[in-house]
């Protein structure tokens, strides 16, 4: 199983960016998807393209696709997005609980490093944890 | 009190017709309650989905398949909450009779229930937090003690103007507190259109 990670956020510009950063941390060896802003370019999320996204990291079987989101309605579109699957699909796509950019570092360092689904899902979320205030 | 009645395909376009003409005619009403607790885009935001929804159910051929049409323009054209909320609750009226050329009177109370399912496991919201729920609730029980369609649509109606009692407890309008109070909830507003359209397009005397 290899895990793939799709990037949302309310901005194109800052799921791009979470991409290059996160990339960078995986030392090349995961991909990321950039699922940010709506259709019309504007701010906001998009199920259709959320949808899009997870289609492309699920298209070689026993691969996974692990979301990483920002705000508000960006876990409702990604929600939405997984309905959209087939049934099959979705036992191999989940949503993270976990910040966007510290998330998608750590499950980045640990997909690369074959971590399955479930495991870089539990990384990710050990980014709430992170020290702000040293 | 006259019954309830059921859903054909050409009535199931009428539907999306008339709520496409409603949400029209409602639009500035909608922006407005919407810029005075939210972010002025509901009225806007349903007339391009409601009109993509009118245009793209020209070809189903089936009550479900109207419904499956109506979700994914909403969820393709209206952005923030209003779309997948929308888009949830037509999809999963439409997986209730996926095949049938026609619902009945219960098929169409399912259909309904499952897309208020849908909307409460999407929001995340419970009646009396202020959203469409607020009217799709009163709806349901309308229509679960019995009454008919234009029953459901009063109690809609009546559930829009009590959510100005209301303070939010999601999106946007749950940060201004009781700030919220006084104001009627957009999404319970368009809500209470679908049921006027509802009614409207299937509750005539049959």
């Amino acid at each position: 199983m290899t895990v793939h990670l799709v990037i949302v956020s309310h901005s194109a510009q800052i799921a791009e960016g979470v991409c290059e950063l996160a990339g960078q941390m995986g030392g090349g060896g995961v991909r990321l998807i950039a699922a940010g802003g709506t259709e019309e370019g504007e701010l906001g999320t998009s199920a259709p393209r959320i949808h899009a996204a997870l289609e492309d990291a699920l298209q070689v079987p026993d691969d996974a696709a692990l979301i990483l989101l920002d705000l508000g309605s960006a876990a409702m579109n990604a929600a939405l997005a997984l309905e959209l699957l087939s049934p099959e699909q979705r036992t191999r796509a989940q949503i993270a609980q976990a910040p966007l950019v510290e998330g998608a570092v750590l499950a980045a360092v640990s997909a690369a490093g074959g971590a399955d689904l479930a495991a870089a899902a539990a990384e990710a979320a050990t980014g709430r944890d992170m020290p702000k205030v040293l | 009190m006259s019954e309830m009645s059921g859903l054909t395909t050409e009535q199931a376009k009428a539907l999306f017709e008339r709520f496409r003409e409603l949400i029209d005619s409602h639009a500035a009403e909608l922006t407005e309650l919407d810029a005075a607790i939210g972010d002025a885009d509901h009225g806007s935001g349903m007339q391009r989905g409601a009109q993509a929804a009118a245009e793209a159910i020209a070809s189903a051929d089936t009550p479900a398949a109207v419904f499956k049409a109506a979700a994914m323009s909403f969820i393709s054209k209206v952005g923030g909450a209003s779309g997948p909320l929308y888009g949830t609750a037509f999809l999963r009226a439409a997986g209730v009779q996926p095949q049938a050329a026609e619902w009945s009177a219960e098929d169409l109370r399912a259909a309904l229930h499952a897309g208020y399912d849908g909307l409460k496991q999407r929001g995340g919201a419970e009646p009396g937090d202020k959203t469409m729920l607020d009217a799709w609730q009163p709806a349901l029980d309308a229509l679960d003690s019995g009454g008919d369609l234009q029953a459901a649509a009063q109690a809609a109606a009546q559930g829009r103007n009590a959510t100005a009692d209301l303070i939010a407890r999601k999106g946007r309008a749950s940060y201004l507190g009781e700030r919220a109070r006084g104001h009627i909830d957009p999404g319970a507003a368009s809500s209470a259109l679908l049921f006027q359209a509802l009614a409207e397009s299937a509750g005539g005397p049959a």
